[in-house]
């Protein structure tokens, strides 16, 4: 494991080693929590901690390594994994088999609107309330007006090939404005060049020339 | 208790169904899941909806309202279920709320920040008043006791108050909110509404070449009109509390007598 703990043994640790002691989950020890109960026999244990008067407890190793800055990514994942390893032991689980879900293609419903379709309640006619009049026509026609969107298709006014081809050159030359000005040097470099094998040679940095006498 | 076996579902459509019944679907393919059935036979079914009166049971649907089974064929559009529809057609008039049904509700009382409404359910329904279009803690919409609204329910279920709105999903009232001054509120059966709210209502139709009016339909049974004049109101009230039990004849009679008037 990347990145070492003090441990501190003692007589007490040796002979609490040998009993087999247990730490019980939620001790505090000079700050740090026990996490969970730790029956591994002793002997097997990575790391130990000591507390003030002597005794020793076991803790989860990670719980120090995380308290460590500077760790990588990589060796707090594993020991979020190890964890998880771990805590599975521990932790209950029903050992019954998985019910197979039945793949239900009924649905239940209370209400008559999608049943029968039925249309808005307000209406008014003959022009006596010129609001409701509008509504009715947005709301009767929304459930229809669902089926016909997903045939139709809305007229272009410029075609796919030209919007591709606009695409190709516009997207390359805005681009280029929020580029860094390294960037900006390595494209440059590109257009003029016009060749792949010599880009790397160019980027290379240039190193200090020793003024000759 | 006999439930014995059920009768396909396709050939009650158009009959009497009881409480009790159990409706068998048509064979679907293979409960496999993962096997993805491609090509043409059968298509997709899609989703079967499944509608008031009727209940999923493991063999397929238990009638649960006695009443005229309904259906609606597959690819009945966006807006409709993709795999059709089955229901049963009853008639009461006691209201039972129902999320997203458009109701008329009576102010009853005014609590702080909320408004118990009437809405003619077993319990009283609750609008909070920020629920309107437009309303702000600042700025209160405008809401006496004995108001009339037009809203929407949020959230209807046994266990809860109801809850009702005047805004839709994004922020509009969409027509929801306080129902002006003047006009009729009167009652009716759930089904009669039904068969008003209905893409092509001839009675609607016929109505609406008499006289200007407006109406409010709600799902709890209230319909609310307003025409000019007081009289014409009441002709329209009459007309609908009547139409229901009359026939396409009799209702045609009664308006050509109007409109001779």
């Amino acid at each position: 494991m990347a990145g070492e703990v003090k441990t501190k043994l003692s007589k007490n640790l040796l002979r609490m080693k040998q009993a087999g002691r247990v730490a019980p989950k939620g001790d505090m020890i000079s700050g740090s929590i026990v996490k969970t109960i730790c029956t591994k026999p002793w002997t097997m244990c990575a790391h130990l901690w000591m507390s003030k008067d002597g005794s020793c407890f076991e803790i989860l190793h990670h719980l120090i390594q995380f308290m460590q800055r500077g760790l990588d990514s990589q060796t707090k994942k594993l020991l979020e994994e190890e964890e998880k390893k771990i805590i599975s032991e521990e932790h209950w689980y029903l050992d019954l088999p998985d019910l197979k879900e039945k793949e239900s293609f009924i649905i239940e419903e209370r209400s008559f609107m999608p049943c029968e379709d039925l249309l808005y309640g307000r209406m008014s006619f003959k022009g006596f309330n010129p609001e409701v009049e509008k509504l009715m026509i947005q709301m009767n026609s929304k459930c229809k007006e669902e089926e016909i969107e997903v045939d139709d298709k809305m007229e272009a006014d410029v075609s796919d090939e030209e919007m591709a081809r606009r695409y190709e050159t516009l997207v390359g030359t805005i681009g280029k404005k929020f580029l860094r000005k390294r960037d900006q040097r390595v494209l440059q470099d590109e257009d003029e060049d016009g060749d792949s094998n010599a880009r790397p040679s160019k980027k290379a940095k240039k190193k200090f020339l020793k003024p000759q006498d | 208790m006999a439930a014995g076996s059920g009768a396909p579902a396709e050939s009650c459509v158009g009959q009497v169904v009881l409480p009790g019944d159990v409706l068998l679907l048509p064979a679907h393919p293979e409960d496999d899941g993962e096997r993805l059935r491609l090509g043409a036979g059968a298509a997709p079914r899609g989703r079967l909806l499944c509608g008031p009166g009727l209940r999923r049971c493991p063999t397929g649907l238990l009638v649960t309202k006695c009443g005229l089974l309904r259906h609606r064929p597959a690819g009945g559009g966006a807006a409709g279920a993709a795999g059709g529809a089955y229901w049963v057609d009853s008639q009461q008039k006691r209201y039972v709320p129902v999320k997203g049904d458009h109701v008329i509700g009576i102010v009853t009382a005014k609590a702080g920040d909320v408004f118990k409404l009437d809405v003619g359910g077993s319990e009283q329904a609750s609008l909070s008043y920020l629920a309107f279009e437009g309303a702000t803690k600042r700025n209160r919409p405008n809401v006496q006791v004995g108001d009339l609204i037009y809203g929407q329910f949020l959230v209807a279920n046994k266990d809860m108050e109801p809850e009702m709105v005047c805004i839709d999903s994004s922020g509009r009232s969409s027509g929801m909110g306080l129902i002006g001054q003047d006009g009729f509120l009167f009652k009716v059966s759930l089904g009669l509404i039904r068969k008003l709210l209905a893409p092509k209502c001839e009675i609607i139709q016929e109505l609406s070449q008499l006289y200007p009016f407006e109406l409010v339909l709600g799902m709890n049974g209230r319909i609310w009109v307003k025409a000019k004049t007081v009289q014409q109101t009441l002709i329209i009230v009459n007309i609908l509390e009547a139409c229901e039990y009359m026939t396409a004849e009799q209702r045609k009679q009664a308006l050509a007598k109007l409109s001779g008037n």
